[in-house]
Protein backbone atom coordinates (compact mmCIF):
# COMPACT_ATOMS: atom_id res chain seq x y z
CA UNK A 1 0.00 0.00 0.00
CA UNK A 2 1.23 3.14 -1.09
CA UNK A 3 0.05 6.64 1.46
CA UNK A 4 0.67 10.00 0.40
CA UNK A 5 0.88 12.67 3.06
CA UNK A 6 1.00 15.90 2.01
CA UNK A 7 2.68 18.64 4.82
CA UNK A 8 2.41 22.50 4.64
CA UNK A 9 4.00 25.32 6.94
CA UNK A 10 1.88 27.61 8.62
CA UNK A 11 2.13 30.98 10.50
CA UNK A 12 3.46 30.28 14.74
CA UNK A 13 0.86 31.92 16.44
CA UNK A 14 2.55 31.89 19.21
CA UNK A 15 4.33 34.68 18.18
CA UNK A 16 3.35 38.80 17.29
CA UNK A 17 1.51 38.62 13.70
CA UNK A 18 1.78 41.46 11.73
CA UNK A 19 0.33 42.95 8.52
CA UNK A 20 2.77 43.99 5.58
CA UNK A 21 2.86 47.12 3.58
CA UNK A 22 0.68 46.44 1.55
CA UNK A 23 -2.17 45.48 4.00
CA UNK A 24 -3.74 42.19 2.58
CA UNK A 25 -1.12 39.96 3.92
CA UNK A 26 0.96 38.88 6.91
CA UNK A 27 4.45 40.81 7.10
CA UNK A 28 6.78 37.19 5.96
CA UNK A 29 9.98 39.35 7.41
CA UNK A 30 9.63 38.18 10.94
CA UNK A 31 7.06 34.89 10.55
CA UNK A 32 8.30 31.75 12.27
CA UNK A 33 6.38 29.13 10.14
CA UNK A 34 5.83 25.61 11.95
CA UNK A 35 4.81 22.64 10.33
CA UNK A 36 0.66 22.91 10.10
CA UNK A 37 -0.32 20.77 13.47
CA UNK A 38 -2.57 18.51 11.96
CA UNK A 39 -0.26 17.76 8.91
CA UNK A 40 1.95 16.39 11.77
CA UNK A 41 -0.83 14.13 13.07
CA UNK A 42 -1.70 13.07 9.53
CA UNK A 43 2.18 12.33 9.23
CA UNK A 44 1.73 10.11 12.42
CA UNK A 45 -0.92 8.07 11.14
CA UNK A 46 0.48 7.29 7.90
CA UNK A 47 3.79 6.14 10.07
CA UNK A 48 1.46 3.87 12.73
CA UNK A 49 -0.20 2.16 9.23
CA UNK A 50 3.12 1.72 8.13
CA UNK A 51 3.95 -0.01 11.38
CA UNK A 52 0.77 -2.43 11.16
CA UNK A 53 -0.03 -3.25 8.00
CA UNK A 54 3.44 -2.19 6.11
CA UNK A 55 2.87 0.47 3.40
CA UNK A 56 5.26 3.06 1.61
CA UNK A 57 4.75 6.23 2.97
CA UNK A 58 5.75 9.68 0.63
CA UNK A 59 5.74 12.73 2.05
CA UNK A 60 5.27 16.03 -0.54
CA UNK A 61 5.46 19.19 0.71
CA UNK A 62 5.41 23.19 -0.72
CA UNK A 63 8.46 24.67 -0.74
CA UNK A 64 8.66 26.99 2.44
CA UNK A 65 11.09 28.33 4.83
CA UNK A 66 11.94 25.21 7.10
CA UNK A 67 10.35 22.87 5.06
CA UNK A 68 13.09 20.93 4.63
CA UNK A 69 14.00 20.20 8.02
CA UNK A 70 10.11 18.79 8.38
CA UNK A 71 10.46 16.87 5.11
CA UNK A 72 13.91 15.24 7.01
CA UNK A 73 11.75 14.87 10.30
CA UNK A 74 9.47 13.05 8.70
CA UNK A 75 12.47 10.49 7.00
CA UNK A 76 13.68 9.72 10.62
CA UNK A 77 10.19 9.27 11.66
CA UNK A 78 9.90 6.73 9.40
CA UNK A 79 8.54 8.16 5.92
CA UNK A 80 10.39 6.84 2.76
CA UNK A 81 10.32 8.88 -0.21
CA UNK A 82 10.10 12.78 0.20
CA UNK A 83 9.28 15.48 -2.50
CA UNK A 84 9.26 19.32 -2.25
CA UNK A 85 7.36 20.88 -4.97
CA UNK A 86 9.32 23.89 -5.95
CA UNK A 87 8.13 27.04 -8.09
CA UNK A 88 6.26 30.27 -6.82
CA UNK A 89 5.51 28.83 -3.92
CA UNK A 90 4.31 32.80 -2.24
CA UNK A 91 1.41 32.22 -4.32
CA UNK A 92 0.40 29.04 -3.49
CA UNK A 93 -2.90 28.28 -2.36
CA UNK A 94 -4.89 25.63 -1.52
CA UNK A 95 -6.93 25.16 -5.03
CA UNK A 96 -2.86 25.58 -6.54
CA UNK A 97 -1.56 23.19 -4.36
CA UNK A 98 -4.72 20.22 -4.68
CA UNK A 99 -3.73 20.56 -8.66
CA UNK A 100 -0.08 19.95 -8.00
CA UNK A 101 -0.79 16.78 -5.85
CA UNK A 102 -3.40 15.75 -8.46
CA UNK A 103 -0.88 15.85 -10.66
CA UNK A 104 1.78 13.69 -9.01
CA UNK A 105 -1.43 10.80 -8.22
CA UNK A 106 -0.70 8.98 -11.69
CA UNK A 107 3.09 8.65 -10.81
CA UNK A 108 2.82 7.82 -7.06
CA UNK A 109 -0.21 5.47 -7.05
CA UNK A 110 -1.84 5.74 -3.35
CA UNK A 111 -4.27 4.26 -1.97
CA UNK A 112 -4.53 6.30 0.79
CA UNK A 113 -3.95 10.01 0.85
CA UNK A 114 -3.56 12.04 4.18
CA UNK A 115 -3.52 15.77 5.15
CA UNK A 116 -4.47 17.65 7.83
CA UNK A 117 -8.22 18.05 7.55
CA UNK A 118 -7.23 22.47 8.06
CA UNK A 119 -4.47 25.13 8.92
CA UNK A 120 -5.59 27.79 10.71
CA UNK A 121 -4.75 30.55 7.52
CA UNK A 122 -7.08 28.46 5.36
CA UNK A 123 -8.66 30.89 3.55
CA UNK A 124 -9.81 28.76 0.28
CA UNK A 125 -11.30 25.57 1.84
CA UNK A 126 -8.97 22.47 2.21
CA UNK A 127 -6.05 20.92 0.42
CA UNK A 128 -7.19 17.41 1.17
CA UNK A 129 -10.84 18.28 0.38
CA UNK A 130 -10.25 19.67 -2.61
CA UNK A 131 -7.82 16.89 -3.92
CA UNK A 132 -10.29 14.71 -3.53
CA UNK A 133 -12.84 16.85 -5.60
CA UNK A 134 -10.47 17.11 -8.42
CA UNK A 135 -9.56 13.46 -8.45
CA UNK A 136 -13.42 12.13 -8.12
CA UNK A 137 -12.10 9.80 -4.49
CA UNK A 138 -14.20 9.31 -1.52
CA UNK A 139 -13.75 11.87 0.91
CA UNK A 140 -13.71 12.17 5.06
CA UNK A 141 -12.50 14.85 7.09
CA UNK A 142 -11.86 15.36 11.19
CA UNK A 143 -10.78 12.11 11.24
CA UNK A 144 -9.18 10.85 14.42
CA UNK A 145 -7.93 7.83 14.15
CA UNK A 146 -7.70 5.12 10.67
CA UNK A 147 -7.58 1.07 10.36
CA UNK A 148 -7.28 -0.78 7.17
CA UNK A 149 -9.79 -3.53 7.31
CA UNK A 150 -9.72 -5.86 4.30
CA UNK A 151 -8.78 -3.55 1.89
CA UNK A 152 -11.02 -0.44 3.56
CA UNK A 153 -10.55 1.81 5.56
CA UNK A 154 -12.30 2.36 8.94
CA UNK A 155 -12.17 5.49 10.48
CA UNK A 156 -12.95 7.37 12.91
CA UNK A 157 -14.91 10.81 12.34
CA UNK A 158 -15.78 13.61 14.72
CA UNK A 159 -19.46 15.14 14.15
CA UNK A 160 -20.54 18.04 16.39
CA UNK A 161 -21.09 17.93 20.10
CA UNK A 162 -18.05 15.73 20.99
CA UNK A 163 -20.24 12.48 19.30
CA UNK A 164 -18.01 10.04 17.23
CA UNK A 165 -18.73 7.71 14.20
CA UNK A 166 -16.84 4.70 12.97
CA UNK A 167 -16.77 4.73 8.81
CA UNK A 168 -16.25 2.30 6.33
CA UNK A 169 -14.32 3.84 3.39
CA UNK A 170 -13.39 2.84 0.22
CA UNK A 171 -10.12 2.85 -1.01
CA UNK A 172 -8.23 5.18 -2.75
CA UNK A 173 -9.14 7.94 -0.73
CA UNK A 174 -8.58 10.97 0.56
CA UNK A 175 -8.73 11.47 4.77
CA UNK A 176 -8.37 14.95 6.52
CA UNK A 177 -6.86 14.07 9.76
CA UNK A 178 -7.54 15.82 13.23
CA UNK A 179 -5.62 13.95 15.12
CA UNK A 180 -4.35 10.41 14.89
CA UNK A 181 -4.62 7.24 16.84
CA UNK A 182 -1.06 7.81 18.63
CA UNK A 183 -0.28 11.58 19.20
CA UNK A 184 3.17 12.20 17.46
CA UNK A 185 6.37 10.56 18.02
CA UNK A 186 9.23 12.46 19.54
CA UNK A 187 12.57 11.79 17.47
CA UNK A 188 15.89 13.28 18.51
CA UNK A 189 17.53 15.63 16.73
CA UNK A 190 20.92 13.33 16.04
CA UNK A 191 17.87 10.94 14.11
CA UNK A 192 17.51 13.99 11.92
CA UNK A 193 20.76 14.36 11.33
CA UNK A 194 21.45 11.33 10.12
CA UNK A 195 18.33 11.45 8.12
CA UNK A 196 19.81 14.69 6.54
CA UNK A 197 22.80 12.21 5.87
CA UNK A 198 20.87 9.34 4.46
CA UNK A 199 17.70 10.80 2.98
CA UNK A 200 17.34 12.77 -0.51
CA UNK A 201 14.99 15.04 -1.15
CA UNK A 202 13.30 15.03 -4.84
CA UNK A 203 12.30 18.30 -6.27
CA UNK A 204 9.64 18.85 -8.22
CA UNK A 205 8.75 21.87 -9.79
CA UNK A 206 4.78 22.79 -10.47
CA UNK A 207 5.82 24.94 -12.82
CA UNK A 208 3.16 27.64 -13.50
CA UNK A 209 0.63 27.96 -10.73
CA UNK A 210 -3.25 27.85 -11.48
CA UNK A 211 -4.57 29.44 -8.17
CA UNK A 212 -8.54 29.34 -10.02
CA UNK A 213 -11.21 29.22 -7.10
CA UNK A 214 -9.20 30.76 -4.50
CA UNK A 215 -10.35 34.30 -3.22
CA UNK A 216 -8.52 37.71 -3.52
CA UNK A 217 -7.70 39.60 -0.04
CA UNK A 218 -8.24 43.34 -0.30
CA UNK A 219 -7.14 44.22 3.17
CA UNK A 220 -6.17 41.92 6.23
CA UNK A 221 -6.12 43.67 9.68
CA UNK A 222 -5.81 42.77 13.55
CA UNK A 223 -9.82 42.81 14.95
CA UNK A 224 -10.45 45.33 17.51
CA UNK A 225 -10.96 43.87 21.00
CA UNK A 226 -14.24 44.78 22.40
CA UNK A 227 -13.42 44.18 25.84
CA UNK A 228 -10.39 43.18 27.44
CA UNK A 229 -9.99 41.28 30.75
CA UNK A 230 -9.12 42.97 34.17
CA UNK A 231 -5.78 41.86 34.40
CA UNK A 232 -4.17 40.73 37.75
CA UNK A 233 -0.68 42.42 38.36
CA UNK A 234 2.03 42.15 41.23
CA UNK A 235 4.69 39.29 42.32
CA UNK A 236 2.91 35.67 42.50
CA UNK A 237 1.93 36.29 45.95
CA UNK A 238 -0.08 39.51 45.66
CA UNK A 239 -2.00 37.71 42.22
CA UNK A 240 -2.39 34.52 43.78
CA UNK A 241 -4.32 36.52 46.83
CA UNK A 242 -6.58 38.62 44.53
CA UNK A 243 -7.04 35.35 42.69
CA UNK A 244 -8.56 33.26 45.33
CA UNK A 245 -10.94 36.86 46.26
CA UNK A 246 -12.70 36.45 43.33
CA UNK A 247 -12.96 32.49 43.44
CA UNK A 248 -14.87 33.14 46.67
CA UNK A 249 -16.73 35.95 45.73
CA UNK A 250 -17.65 33.81 42.77
CA UNK A 251 -18.71 30.90 45.12
CA UNK A 252 -16.70 28.21 44.25
CA UNK A 253 -14.40 28.21 47.48
CA UNK B 1 -26.76 33.61 -12.30
CA UNK B 2 -29.41 34.13 -10.02
CA UNK B 3 -29.55 36.63 -6.90
CA UNK B 4 -30.26 34.24 -3.99
CA UNK B 5 -28.24 32.87 -1.62
CA UNK B 6 -28.58 28.55 -0.80
CA UNK B 7 -28.10 27.70 2.44
CA UNK B 8 -26.58 24.19 3.22
CA UNK B 9 -28.96 23.14 6.39
CA UNK B 10 -26.60 20.92 9.24
CA UNK B 11 -28.89 19.03 11.29
CA UNK B 12 -27.53 15.79 13.33
CA UNK B 13 -30.01 13.62 15.33
CA UNK B 14 -33.17 15.04 14.52
CA UNK B 15 -32.00 17.94 15.89
CA UNK B 16 -30.56 21.62 13.80
CA UNK B 17 -27.24 22.83 14.76
CA UNK B 18 -26.73 26.24 15.72
CA UNK B 19 -24.41 27.06 12.71
CA UNK B 20 -27.17 27.02 10.75
CA UNK B 21 -29.05 29.81 12.31
CA UNK B 22 -25.85 31.76 12.19
CA UNK B 23 -25.81 31.17 8.19
CA UNK B 24 -28.85 32.08 8.02
CA UNK B 25 -28.90 35.25 9.84
CA UNK B 26 -25.64 36.01 7.68
CA UNK B 27 -27.81 34.83 4.62
CA UNK B 28 -30.44 37.66 5.17
CA UNK B 29 -27.89 40.43 5.05
CA UNK B 30 -26.02 39.02 2.01
CA UNK B 31 -30.37 38.48 0.27
CA UNK B 32 -30.38 42.04 0.96
CA UNK B 33 -27.48 43.43 -0.94
CA UNK B 34 -28.43 41.02 -4.08
CA UNK B 35 -31.96 41.69 -3.98
CA UNK B 36 -32.78 37.67 -4.01
CA UNK B 37 -34.02 35.09 -1.70
CA UNK B 38 -33.15 33.02 1.17
CA UNK B 39 -33.27 29.39 0.31
CA UNK B 40 -32.59 26.80 2.67
CA UNK B 41 -31.87 23.63 1.77
CA UNK B 42 -32.71 20.95 3.95
CA UNK B 43 -31.56 17.06 2.85
CA UNK B 44 -33.71 15.15 5.39
CA UNK B 45 -36.80 13.08 6.27
CA UNK B 46 -38.02 14.94 8.64
CA UNK B 47 -38.35 18.51 7.25
CA UNK B 48 -41.69 19.57 8.95
CA UNK B 49 -40.25 18.99 12.02
CA UNK B 50 -36.80 20.65 11.73
CA UNK B 51 -37.49 23.63 9.44
CA UNK B 52 -40.11 25.70 10.91
CA UNK B 53 -37.78 27.89 12.79
CA UNK B 54 -35.94 28.59 9.95
CA UNK B 55 -35.80 32.78 8.60
CA UNK B 56 -35.48 31.53 5.04
CA UNK B 57 -37.81 32.87 2.24
CA UNK B 58 -38.07 29.01 1.39
CA UNK B 59 -36.79 25.78 2.32
CA UNK B 60 -36.07 23.31 -0.05
CA UNK B 61 -36.35 19.91 0.57
CA UNK B 62 -34.68 16.53 -0.43
CA UNK B 63 -36.54 13.20 1.20
CA UNK B 64 -34.88 10.34 1.21
CA UNK B 65 -33.18 7.85 4.21
CA UNK B 66 -30.08 8.50 2.67
CA UNK B 67 -29.40 11.95 4.60
CA UNK B 68 -30.75 10.18 7.65
CA UNK B 69 -27.05 10.18 9.06
CA UNK B 70 -24.66 12.97 7.16
CA UNK B 71 -22.83 11.31 3.96
CA UNK B 72 -20.50 13.64 1.94
CA UNK B 73 -21.66 11.65 -1.26
CA UNK B 74 -25.71 11.69 -0.63
CA UNK B 75 -24.89 15.41 0.41
CA UNK B 76 -23.07 16.33 -3.00
CA UNK B 77 -24.72 14.52 -5.03
CA UNK B 78 -27.79 16.70 -4.58
CA UNK B 79 -25.40 19.86 -4.65
CA UNK B 80 -24.05 19.36 -7.26
CA UNK B 81 -27.04 19.62 -9.15
CA UNK B 82 -28.69 22.10 -6.90
CA UNK B 83 -25.94 24.56 -7.89
CA UNK B 84 -26.05 24.24 -11.52
CA UNK B 85 -29.37 24.51 -11.50
CA UNK B 86 -30.02 27.46 -9.05
CA UNK B 87 -26.46 28.92 -10.19
CA UNK B 88 -26.62 30.88 -6.45
CA UNK B 89 -25.05 34.17 -6.12
CA UNK B 90 -23.65 32.40 -2.94
CA UNK B 91 -24.03 29.10 -1.51
CA UNK B 92 -23.55 28.92 2.83
CA UNK B 93 -21.50 25.89 4.32
CA UNK B 94 -20.76 25.95 7.91
CA UNK B 95 -17.05 25.90 8.64
CA UNK B 96 -17.70 22.22 10.62
CA UNK B 97 -17.38 18.91 10.78
CA UNK B 98 -20.18 18.65 8.56
CA UNK B 99 -19.88 21.53 6.22
CA UNK B 100 -15.98 21.38 5.42
CA UNK B 101 -16.39 17.42 4.17
CA UNK B 102 -18.97 19.43 1.24
CA UNK B 103 -17.40 22.83 0.54
CA UNK B 104 -13.83 22.41 -0.83
CA UNK B 105 -15.05 19.00 -2.60
CA UNK B 106 -18.06 20.82 -4.47
CA UNK B 107 -14.88 23.68 -5.16
CA UNK B 108 -13.01 21.38 -7.07
CA UNK B 109 -15.63 19.62 -8.97
CA UNK B 110 -17.84 22.50 -10.12
CA UNK B 111 -14.72 24.35 -10.58
CA UNK B 112 -15.91 27.44 -8.06
CA UNK B 113 -14.46 29.88 -6.07
CA UNK B 114 -14.25 28.96 -1.98
CA UNK B 115 -14.12 31.31 0.88
CA UNK B 116 -13.00 29.86 4.03
CA UNK B 117 -13.46 30.83 7.42
CA UNK B 118 -15.82 33.81 6.81
CA UNK B 119 -17.58 35.37 10.59
CA UNK B 120 -19.09 38.08 8.58
CA UNK B 121 -20.28 39.71 5.71
CA UNK B 122 -20.38 43.60 4.91
CA UNK B 123 -22.87 43.96 1.74
CA UNK B 124 -21.20 41.49 -0.39
CA UNK B 125 -17.83 41.42 0.89
CA UNK B 126 -16.60 38.65 3.52
CA UNK B 127 -14.56 39.18 6.69
CA UNK B 128 -12.87 35.55 7.67
CA UNK B 129 -11.08 35.21 10.93
CA UNK B 130 -7.95 33.33 10.76
CA UNK B 131 -4.51 32.41 12.52
CA UNK B 132 -6.91 31.33 15.46
CA UNK B 133 -8.48 34.57 15.50
CA UNK B 134 -5.39 36.61 15.52
CA UNK B 135 -6.42 38.30 11.97
CA UNK B 136 -9.52 39.36 9.67
CA UNK B 137 -9.19 38.94 5.82
CA UNK B 138 -11.52 41.48 3.97
CA UNK B 139 -12.14 41.05 0.29
CA UNK B 140 -15.32 40.55 -2.32
CA UNK B 141 -16.92 37.35 -2.32
CA UNK B 142 -15.71 35.77 -5.79
CA UNK B 143 -17.85 35.25 -8.69
CA UNK B 144 -20.23 33.80 -10.45
CA UNK B 145 -21.10 31.65 -7.58
CA UNK B 146 -19.25 32.03 -4.39
CA UNK B 147 -18.93 28.76 -2.17
CA UNK B 148 -18.37 29.88 1.88
CA UNK B 149 -18.01 28.04 4.84
CA UNK B 150 -18.94 30.16 8.25
CA UNK B 151 -17.68 29.82 11.45
CA UNK B 152 -19.90 30.80 14.17
CA UNK B 153 -19.70 34.52 16.11
CA UNK B 154 -20.42 36.98 13.91
CA UNK B 155 -24.45 36.90 14.10
CA UNK B 156 -26.87 35.72 17.14
CA UNK B 157 -28.52 32.39 16.23
CA UNK B 158 -31.90 34.40 17.12
CA UNK B 159 -31.52 36.23 14.03
CA UNK B 160 -31.52 33.36 11.71
CA UNK B 161 -34.78 31.97 13.23
CA UNK B 162 -38.47 33.12 13.53
CA UNK B 163 -40.56 31.97 10.07
CA UNK B 164 -42.50 29.43 9.15
CA UNK B 165 -41.50 29.29 5.03
CA UNK B 166 -43.32 27.38 2.52
CA UNK B 167 -41.71 23.95 1.76
CA UNK B 168 -40.94 23.13 -1.71
CA UNK B 169 -40.24 19.08 -1.80
CA UNK B 170 -38.05 18.13 -4.85
CA UNK B 171 -37.04 14.53 -5.85
CA UNK B 172 -33.13 13.12 -4.47
CA UNK B 173 -31.96 10.34 -6.95
CA UNK B 174 -28.97 8.33 -7.06
CA UNK B 175 -28.02 9.07 -3.36
CA UNK B 176 -28.27 5.25 -2.50
CA UNK B 177 -24.27 5.41 -4.13
CA UNK B 178 -22.21 6.15 -0.63
CA UNK B 179 -18.10 5.20 -0.65
CA UNK B 180 -18.12 6.19 2.86
CA UNK B 181 -20.86 4.38 4.97
CA UNK B 182 -21.39 5.03 9.06
CA UNK B 183 -20.69 1.90 10.26
CA UNK B 184 -22.05 3.25 14.04
CA UNK B 185 -22.14 6.22 16.03
CA UNK B 186 -19.68 5.90 18.99
CA UNK B 187 -21.63 7.98 21.83
CA UNK B 188 -19.52 8.75 24.89
CA UNK B 189 -18.84 6.80 27.91
CA UNK B 190 -21.96 7.85 29.97
CA UNK B 191 -19.66 7.42 33.06
CA UNK B 192 -17.84 10.58 32.29
CA UNK B 193 -18.91 13.58 33.83
CA UNK B 194 -20.96 16.26 31.88
CA UNK B 195 -18.76 19.26 31.40
CA UNK B 196 -22.01 21.38 29.94
CA UNK B 197 -23.64 20.47 33.35
CA UNK B 198 -20.76 21.57 35.84
CA UNK B 199 -20.86 24.59 37.91
CA UNK B 200 -17.18 25.20 37.62
CA UNK B 201 -14.47 24.26 34.73
CA UNK B 202 -10.70 24.22 35.35
CA UNK B 203 -9.86 23.84 31.74
CA UNK B 204 -6.26 23.74 30.17
CA UNK B 205 -4.57 24.18 26.61
CA UNK B 206 -1.69 24.29 25.19
CA UNK B 207 0.03 26.24 27.40
CA UNK B 208 0.09 23.30 29.97
CA UNK B 209 3.32 21.53 29.02
CA UNK B 210 4.08 18.63 30.65
CA UNK B 211 1.68 16.07 31.42
CA UNK B 212 2.90 15.83 34.42
CA UNK B 213 1.08 19.09 35.49
CA UNK B 214 -2.25 18.02 34.82
CA UNK B 215 -1.90 16.26 38.39
CA UNK B 216 -1.81 19.70 39.92
CA UNK B 217 -4.94 21.21 37.26
CA UNK B 218 -7.20 17.90 39.46
CA UNK B 219 -6.39 19.38 42.35
CA UNK B 220 -7.36 22.33 41.59
CA UNK B 221 -10.62 21.26 40.37
CA UNK B 222 -11.61 18.78 43.61
CA UNK B 223 -10.65 21.91 45.67
CA UNK B 224 -13.20 24.36 43.81
CA UNK B 225 -15.71 21.83 43.21
CA UNK B 226 -15.15 21.63 39.67
CA UNK B 227 -14.27 19.60 36.87
CA UNK B 228 -11.39 19.53 34.44
CA UNK B 229 -11.91 20.39 30.91
CA UNK B 230 -9.68 20.85 28.01
CA UNK B 231 -9.62 22.59 24.64
CA UNK B 232 -8.26 20.79 21.48
CA UNK B 233 -4.78 20.44 21.91
CA UNK B 234 -4.50 18.45 24.45
CA UNK B 235 -7.25 16.33 23.96
CA UNK B 236 -5.39 15.67 20.48
CA UNK B 237 -2.31 14.49 22.52
CA UNK B 238 -4.22 11.72 24.46
CA UNK B 239 -3.92 13.55 27.76
CA UNK B 240 -7.68 13.72 28.88
CA UNK B 241 -10.46 12.04 27.11
CA UNK B 242 -13.23 13.71 23.94
CA UNK B 243 -15.65 14.12 26.90
CA UNK B 244 -14.15 16.66 28.19
CA UNK B 245 -13.67 19.07 24.90
CA UNK B 246 -15.00 22.50 24.87
CA UNK B 247 -15.24 23.51 22.03
CA UNK B 248 -16.44 23.05 17.86
CA UNK B 249 -16.19 19.63 17.74
CA UNK B 250 -16.94 19.11 21.58
CA UNK B 251 -19.15 20.72 23.80
CA UNK B 252 -20.41 23.87 24.31
CA UNK B 253 -20.87 24.76 28.33
CA UNK B 254 -21.86 27.03 30.41
CA UNK B 255 -20.58 27.33 34.03
CA UNK B 256 -20.83 30.24 36.82
CA UNK B 257 -17.35 30.15 37.01
CA UNK B 258 -14.59 28.85 33.45
CA UNK B 259 -11.00 29.04 34.34
CA UNK B 260 -8.73 28.96 31.09
CA UNK B 261 -5.19 28.19 31.39
CA UNK B 262 -3.37 28.18 29.04
CA UNK B 263 -5.56 28.97 26.43
CA UNK B 264 -4.86 31.21 23.63
CA UNK B 265 -8.89 31.79 22.71
CA UNK B 266 -8.92 30.41 19.32
CA UNK B 267 -12.29 31.13 17.71
CA UNK B 268 -14.13 27.52 17.92
CA UNK B 269 -13.16 27.30 21.70
CA UNK B 270 -14.17 30.94 22.47
CA UNK B 271 -17.77 30.17 20.34
CA UNK B 272 -18.51 27.42 23.33
CA UNK B 273 -17.31 29.24 26.32
CA UNK B 274 -19.59 32.27 25.92
CA UNK B 275 -22.15 31.53 28.31
CA UNK B 276 -20.00 30.94 31.17
CA UNK B 277 -20.85 33.67 34.13
CA UNK B 278 -17.05 34.47 34.88
CA UNK B 279 -14.21 34.05 32.78
CA UNK B 280 -10.64 33.90 34.11
CA UNK B 281 -7.58 33.22 32.04
CA UNK B 282 -4.31 32.58 32.98
CA UNK B 283 -1.91 32.70 29.80
CA UNK B 284 1.91 33.91 29.37
CA UNK B 285 0.77 36.09 26.03
CA UNK B 286 -0.67 39.10 26.96
CA UNK B 287 -2.27 39.17 23.27
CA UNK B 288 -3.49 35.72 23.64
CA UNK B 289 -6.87 36.63 21.84
CA UNK B 290 -8.68 34.86 25.37
CA UNK B 291 -8.44 38.20 27.30
CA UNK B 292 -10.58 40.03 25.01
CA UNK B 293 -13.47 37.94 26.25
CA UNK B 294 -12.01 37.13 30.00
CA UNK B 295 -13.27 39.05 32.60
CA UNK B 296 -10.04 38.34 34.28
CA UNK B 297 -6.63 37.95 33.10
CA UNK B 298 -3.34 36.54 34.54
CA UNK B 299 0.05 36.49 32.48
CA UNK B 300 2.00 34.63 34.10
CA UNK B 301 3.61 30.69 33.76
CA UNK B 302 1.33 28.05 34.92
CA UNK B 303 3.62 26.60 36.77
CA UNK B 304 4.59 29.01 38.51
CA UNK B 305 0.98 29.95 39.51
CA UNK B 306 -0.54 26.99 40.25
CA UNK B 307 1.79 25.70 42.77
CA UNK B 308 0.91 28.90 45.00
CA UNK B 309 -2.50 28.99 43.84
CA UNK B 310 -2.94 25.80 45.26
CA UNK B 311 -1.08 26.25 48.62
CA UNK B 312 -3.15 29.14 49.33
CA UNK B 313 -6.36 27.39 48.42
CA UNK B 314 -5.29 24.58 51.03
CA UNK B 315 -4.14 27.41 53.95
CA UNK B 316 -7.43 29.42 53.38
CA UNK B 317 -9.38 25.57 53.69
CA UNK B 318 -7.22 25.28 57.13
CA UNK B 319 -7.96 28.45 58.79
Amino acid sequence: MNILVIIKMAPDLVEELSIDASGTALDTQWLRLLPNEFDEFALEQAILLKERVGANVTVVAPQADGIEDALFTAAAKGADHLIELTGEPENLNNHALARAIAALIPALQPTLVLTGVQAHNDLDGQSGALLAGLLDWPYVGYVSGVQIVERKAHVRKEYPGGLLAEIEVDLPAVLGIQASDEPPRYVAFSKVRQAMQSATIEKRDIGVLNCSGGTVISRMFQPEAKGHAKMLTGDTQEVVARLVEILQTSGAV
Amino acid sequence: MSANILVVAEHLHGQVLDITYVMLAGARRLAKATGGKVIALLLSENVQALSQNFNADIVRSYNHPAFEDFSNDAYLHVLEGEVKEEQPRVVLFGHTTIGMDLASVLSARLDLPLVSQVQRFEALNFISQICGGKILAEGALPEPTALVTMTPGGYKTEEGQGQNPPIETKQAAGVEKKRARLVRFIEPPISDVDISKEAVLVSVGRGLQNQEDLAMVERLAHALHGAVSASRPLVDKGWLPTSRLVGKSGKAVRPKLYLALGISGAPEHVEAITNSEIILAVNTDPNAPIFDFAQYGVEMDLTELLPALLEKLEQEKVS
